[in-house]
């Protein structure tokens, strides 16, 4: 459980950077994210678009070690026996 | 007979066909998936079986309202960059979801939040602390779904007033979940997201290969951050010279104007500091706390609607759900790119929605876009704008019905079944259910009816607000920390929540003293408080945007009261905890609720 925890609470930093970042982005260099990509602004082409894949990116990272941390946590269990987990 | 052909004069015909066909095609999959909905199980978690791509698809169906339908393409059009954060918030929430609670929660195997909350603290009374706030949510989040409905029929048949859209989707929905219960509606609901994505992205497609793409009609609106390039003189009407970039209408003058539409901090999260006359460098700090406060809000908001929460019971067990919730996000996802598509695509084509207000204004692009289509390829563009209404019908139709189920679930399963008749047989409890249902929706039919001058946004914020320093601090915490007491927990949730509520409700009633029309009078003697948020635009963010502060505090509470109540740390906590969290295949599992039918269940 608490390498579960340690985790969730990774991803959801990885996570957060990105998500409070980007206000900061804006305020602090607003001609740097002004600039246009493909006739976006940079600011409105991270928000609008590439932030859902990225949301993706970290979730499906989190599914896979999650389940994996859960995989051995239980073939450690059943090995010694007990079924008693931390 | 004759007044419905009456209305039916002015009515598109390709309109009018979509729309039938989703409401009847919900109504026939209701039937259809009602009969194998037998036992109390099914009506309340779907039998526990229901599998990922199913549940995924449902939840998404289920979560996709008229609000991120319509509002979303209405909302960007109207304020421009700022209002991208709601779709991403709203897709984003889903991540909160899946790291802290999806799992640990469906590992619990209780049928209702409110169970949750019992079965985590052996409290009867929380629980009935929670199914208070499960209604208090769920017709927050009904009445706006209700008004689109009522808006959006009064829209395709004109003529026709508005509680007959409300009457009838809510008879509808009412019907296929007292016939089918959860069970009944998880089929319906993951078909309706699908025909939801169908319905924003083909009308999508089509106007950007008659009028562009994304960036290019984003293009458009110049800031002045952008060399003042040559386009500008695409301004000329008939767009002979410059290259070749649409040339839009000139934009009325209620219209924001590029710089302010197309940046961040635009008229969204300034309106306080405006009110205020401030200058601009004063005005930024407040508009980044704004931004700031709206990402807490939504995102904590969606990882605490309980409608939302309860579809997680149907999954056959905990990896199922985080499972279901990745595909969530990538559903979801995948809608939200469309509609602030959708809204930039209409401030470059429709700038006279500008003049409208609400339903008659911007809200309305999403079904008023598609019709341009018909000037350059005639019947196409009505077959468009069917589609497109036939998606805001499978919009507000789904939400209701899983707002329905959830509310009926705590009245009959929580009310009824634990606290009134803890005695009753799961026949009797199914039995109940129905009548629920058939109560719920007509008490919300009702409130559909009174909240016409509401606006849709502003009580979806509620709502979100609410479950943003309620439930999401409670389910947070209750799963990760095993020294949370039932005081604790309720402290914080009810402190949490009611301040919400208050400081939200204090902004909208003084918003409401500004209108023009009936609301304006009813609360005119709240007009005064302008004057004061206008001396303290911060206090005004504050509240108007509360999660910031509330949802920090509903936190800091439950721990302060929970150190201070130690005492009272249930006694098998060990166990409560390795019930949350540890993988099944250890075999330790044991649903909290379970059918006492034997054979029954699974």
């Amino acid at each position: 459980m608490r390498r579960q925890l340690k985790l969730s609470i990774g991803c959801a930093l990885a996570f957060l950077v990105g998500l409070l970042g980007l206000p900061l982005l804006n305020y602090f260099a607003p001609a740097f994210m002004a600039q246009r990509v493909g006739g976006f602004t940079l600011t409105w082409l991270v928000l609008g678009v590439l932030f859902f894949p990225y949301v993706w990116l970290v979730s499906g990272y989190f599914i896979r070690r999650s389940l994996k941390l859960e995989d051995d946590e239980a073939r450690n269990a059943l090995a010694s026996k007990e079924g008693a987990l931390r | 007979m004759n007044t419905s052909l009456a209305t039916l004069n002015g009515v598109d015909p390709w309109i009018l066909i979509f729309s039938l066909v989703t409401v009847v095609v919900t109504v026939v999959m209701g039937f259809r998936s009602a009969k194998s909905s037998k036992t109390a199980g099914d009506f309340f978690v779907a039998g526990r079986s229901v599998s990922v791509g199913w549940n995924a698809s449902a939840i998404s169906g289920e979560y996709l309202s008229a609000a991120s339908f319509m509002g979303i393409a209405g909302m960007v059009m109207a304020i421009g960059y700022d209002a991208l954060w709601y779709p991403v918030c709203y897709a984003c929430g889903y991540l909160f979801l899946l790291l802290f609670i999806a799992g640990p929660l469906r590992r619990f195997g209780a049928y209702t939040i409110p169970d949750f909350a019992e079965g985590r603290y052996d409290s009867p009374l929380f629980r009935k602390i929670a199914v208070c706030f499960v209604l208090f949510i769920g017709f927050f989040y009904t009445m706006p779904q209700m008004k689109g409905a009522g808006t959006t029929l009064a829209y395709i048949f004109p003529g026709l007033p508005y509680w007959v859209g409300v009457a009838v989707v809510g008879a509808v929905i009412t019907l296929n979940v007292a016939l089918g219960g959860m069970k009944g509606i998880t089929l319906v609901q993951a078909m309706q997201y699908w025909m939801k994505l169908f319905a924003i992205s083909v009308p999508v497609f089509v106007l950007a290969a008659v009028y562009g793409g994304y960036g290019k009609n984003l293009e458009i609106n110049r800031t002045s951050y952008d060399a003042p390039a040559a386009l500008i003189s695409a301004a000329t009407p008939d767009g002979t010279s410059g290259p070749a970039v649409n040339v839009r209408p000139p934009l009325p003058s209620k219209a924001p104007v590029d710089e302010a539409w197309s940046s961040p901090f635009g008229p969204l999260t300034t309106k306080a500091a405006k009110a205020a006359h401030l200058t601009p460098e004063e005005t930024k700090p407040l508009s980044l706390l704004y931004t700031y406060s709206l990402i807490i809000a939504l995102v904590c908001g969606t990882a605490g609607l309980p409608h939302i929460l309860v579809r997680f019971y149907t999954n056959p067990d905990g990896v199922a759900a985080k499972r279901t919730t990745m595909w969530v996000m990538i559903l979801i996802g995948v809608f939200y790119i469309f509609p602030p598509f959708i809204g930039v695509i209409g401030r470059n084509l429709m700038p006279e929605l500008y003049n409208g207000l609400g339903a008659k204004g911007t809200d309305k692009v999403v079904l008023e876009l598609p019709t341009l289509i018909s000037a350059k390829y005639g019947v196409l563009g009505s077959v468009m704008s069917g589609i497109a209404c036939a998606g805001a019908f499978a919009a507000f139709m789904s939400t209701f019905s899983g707002l329905l189920v959830s509310m009926t679930g705590a009245v009959a399963h929580d009310v009824y079944g634990r606290m009134l008749r803890p005695d009753s047989t799961p026949e009797q409890r199914m039995r109940m259910f129905k009548f629920a249902a058939i109560g719920i929706g007509a008490i919300s039919v009702g409130l559909g009816c009174c909240v016409e001058p509401l606006e849709i946004n502003f009580m979806v914020g509620q709502a979100f607000a609410i479950a943003a320093a309620s439930y999401f601090p409670l389910l947070f915490m209750s799963v990760w920390w095993r020294g949370m007491t039932m005081k604790g927990a309720a402290i914080g949730m009810l402190t949490g929540g009611v301040l919400a509520l208050l400081a939200a409700a204090l902004t909208n009633v003084s918003n409401l003293a500004l209108d023009k029309g009936p609301m304006g009078k009813i609360f005119s003697s709240f007009a005064p408080l302008n004057d004061f948020w206008a001396q303290h635009p911060l206090l005004r963010i504050l509240c108007e945007q509360p999660a910031i502060w509330t949802v920090p505090l509903a936190i800091v509470l439950m721990i302060v009261v929970s150190k201070a109540t130690a005492s009272e740390v249930p006694k098998n906590i060990r166990m409560k905890m390795l019930v949350l969290h540890a993988p099944e295949a250890l075999g330790l599992k044991n649903e909290y609720i379970q059918e006492n039918q034997a054979g029954a269940g699974h």
